[in-house]
């Protein structure tokens, strides 16, 4: 973790002038102190990166191919899928490049909440990873849309049809439209999001990065780095960490790309879009099951406000109420590795939201119906109710007085905190 | 102008803090928010609905052809409209029907213009689906009419909403008839 001091004189030449060595090696470089004791869960950050930039490349090249127009859209696809060299390819990387970069910001999100990685500095840095989940979930959609078959046509017309619950929902939703239905006008619009918020999900998560590295990573343990002798050089130790970790990543993803390509899809979006033959069963794609399960959920009406408008706002609260994670928790300590009681709570959170992945994906009548209603009121009694109590309630084991402790078992601890000290000094 | 908003006072400067240059970033500002929303607003209509988009917002259809019991749907502005020619004991039931037992209170007689013709725009008031019972063999629903699939809405005969999550019965569009079996929608 030294200062940044190169010797080729070319680089040198460079940094002189504009410092932006120095400011990739404090990024991911070895100016980059990290906790020595990150574990796997710490590896989907860099991975979630990686999957964005496949998103980007393999996007650019399929937009060379594709033609934004409800006419022409689905067998531009089509053409792309046979015609074009290696298109299939392309376009199976990105369909499944979009699945697989939900699977990893989810355990990345999972991985927070567990570790309690949200609080104390790190709130703002957590909100930015929220919202970088928002604009992933707005691109995804408008993305879905561009190969015109018919899931994509109806679930574009469901979903905006939404805005009708609010006052001048109408209004609304035929401007989002263009028209008086969904029609080429969304689709063009909607062509001109997909290409544009990738590239501002880029600029957040520099933001993101920037956040992260006024304080540095946590760590599992969820106490700060005591000096120096906690932490390691971001290269070569985590470098090659994650590159093991991006070299399993891959192999799953070929895997799926290779054999089982249309898994995670519905084969009826290979039937392109009839604006007046309704699906006999509309999904969404896996990523938003639990969401359209709590949606669903909502069958009566309360008080002077409508079922559809219930629905609408319990479904964009559950991911708006992450945002207010770090003031729900009022725990002190960080890592559920030392909350007995939220480890469990935690895990029956994860199973609830794994229910409901499962009830968006049936039909909204019993026994799913009655399911999905009691998880839906149990993942908000989470995080309302349940992690205000913990914060009150819940006995929380002792911390370790180091990040080296657990390491060093036991002993180490006062030695190695003993021996830290001269070490700061040098 | 200049006196009251500097009373008594040296250029730009006054005893009780207010200047000429408060005014100054007043008014600026607000122009500079003005002039914003000005510039914002054709951004913003531009998505709106384009002129040949409107331009196709009123349709003639010929409903001679369609027998008792049948049932056509055409399109109008994009969307399908359901136009059921109703057999008298449908249109017995629309109206033997208490205003009590309805999510959406509306007489059957309210909803139409000539009683064997039913004319809605043939979408879902929940998130748009269109809804099935059009065809012959379609799953018509609980209470005769229509079904939407998409999250289990049973409307009636008259196309009010009966069960199921939509807040709203099926729109009746703006049509008149232009003699006695041709209407126009729009
Ligand atoms: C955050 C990153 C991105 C996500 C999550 C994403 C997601 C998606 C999804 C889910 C589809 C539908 C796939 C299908 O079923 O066919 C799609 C299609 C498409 N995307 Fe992206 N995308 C991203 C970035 C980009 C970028 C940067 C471009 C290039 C400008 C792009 C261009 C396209 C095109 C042209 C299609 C239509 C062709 C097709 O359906 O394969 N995407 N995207
Ligand atoms: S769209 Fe018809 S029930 Fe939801």
């Amino acid at each position: 973790m030294s200062e940044f001091k190169p010797t080729n004189p070319v680089i040198r030449w460079i940094e002189h002038r504009l410092p932006i060595f120095s400011f990739i090696d404090h990024a991911v470089g070895s100016g980059y102190p990290t906790p020595r004791n990150l574990n796997y869960w710490w590896n989907y950050g860099s991975l979630a990166g990686i999957a964005l930039v496949i998103l980007i490349i393999t996007g650019i090249v399929l937009a060379m191919q594709y033609t934004p127009h409800a006419d022409y859209a689905f067998d531009s696809v089509e053409r792309i899928m046979r015609d074009v060299n290696y298109g299939w390819l392309l376009r199976y990387i990105h369909m499944n490049g979009a699945s697989f970069f939900f699977i990893v910001v989810y355990i990345h999100l999972f991985r927070g909440l567990y570790y309690g990685s949200y609080k104390e500095p790190r709130e703002l840095l957590w909100m930015i990873g929220v919202t970088l989940l928002l604009l992933m979930m707005a691109t995804a959609f408008t993305g879905y849309v561009l190969p015109w078959g018919q899931l994509s046509y109806w679930a574009a017309r469901v979903i905006t049809n939404m805005f009708t619950a609010f006052p001048f929902g109408e209004t609304i939703v035929t401007w989002l439209w263009g028209g008086y239905t969904v029609g080429n006008p969304t689709l063009n619009r909607f062509y001109a999001f997909h290409y544009l918020l990738p590239f501002v999900i880029v600029g957040v998560v520099f933001m993101h990065i920037w956040a992260l590295h006024r304080f540095g990573s946590s760590n599992p343990v969820g106490i700060e780095a005591d000096g120096p002798q906690d932490k390691i050089p971001f290269h070569p130790y985590y470098t090659v960490k994650d590159l093991f970790g991006l070299g399993v990543y891959l192999t799953l993803f070929a895997a799926l790309v290779f054999f089982a390509p249309n898994m995670l899809g519905e084969t009826i979006n290979y039937v392109e879009a009839d604006p007046l033959v309704t699906p006999a069963h509309i999904v969404p794609e896996w990523y938003f099951l639990p969401y359209y399960a709590i949606l669903r959920s909502v069958t009566f009406d309360i008080w002077f406000l409508s079922a559809k408008l219930i629905g609408v706002i319990l479904m964009f609260g559950s991911t708006l109420i992450l945002f207010l994670v770090p003031w729900l928790d009022r725990s002190p300590v960080r890592s559920a590795r030392f909350r007995p009681w939220y480890k469990w709570f935690f895990w029956i959170w994860v199973f609830d939201v794994a229910v409901l992945t499962w009830v968006g994906a049936n039909l909204p009548v019993p026994p799913y119906l009655y399911i999905g209603q009691v998880a839906s009121v149990w993942y908000f009694f989470h995080f309302l109710v349940i992690l205000p109590l913990l914060s009150i309630f819940e006995p929380t084991k002792p911390l370790p007085s180091s990040i080296g402790e657990p390491v060093l078992k036991g002993g180490g601890a006062s030695a190695a905190g003993a021996a830290s000290k001269p070490m700061e000094k040098a | 102008m200049a006196d009251t908003a500097n009373p008594g006072a040296g250029p730009g400067h006054s005893g009780d803090g207010e200047t000429r240059r408060d005014f100054l970033y007043l008014t600026a500002a607000a122009m500079g928010v003005v002039g914003t929303a000005a510039v914002a607003w054709p951004i913003i209509d531009s998505m709106n609905p384009a002129a040949d988009v409107r331009a196709l917002a009123s349709i003639v259809v010929d409903l001679s052809p369609v027998e008792e019991g049948m049932a056509i749907t055409v399109i109008w502005r994009g969307n399908p409209v359901f136009v059921r020619h109703r057999t008298a004991a449908e249109i017995e039931t629309a109206r033997g029907v208490a205003l009590d037992d309805l999510p959406d209170p509306e007489t059957d007689e309210a909803r139409v213009q000539k009683p064997q013709w039913l004319v809605m725009v043939g979408i879902c008031t929940h998130l748009g689906c269109i809804p099935k019972g059009q065809r012959v063999g379609e799953e018509k629903g609980e209470y005769d009419g229509w079904f939407c699939p998409c999250h289990g809405s049973h409307y009636d005969t008259s196309g009010r909403i009966r069960k199921g999550p939509a807040p709203r019965n099926l729109d009746v569009p703006p049509y008149e008839f232009l003699d006695d079996t041709t209407i126009e929608i729009g």
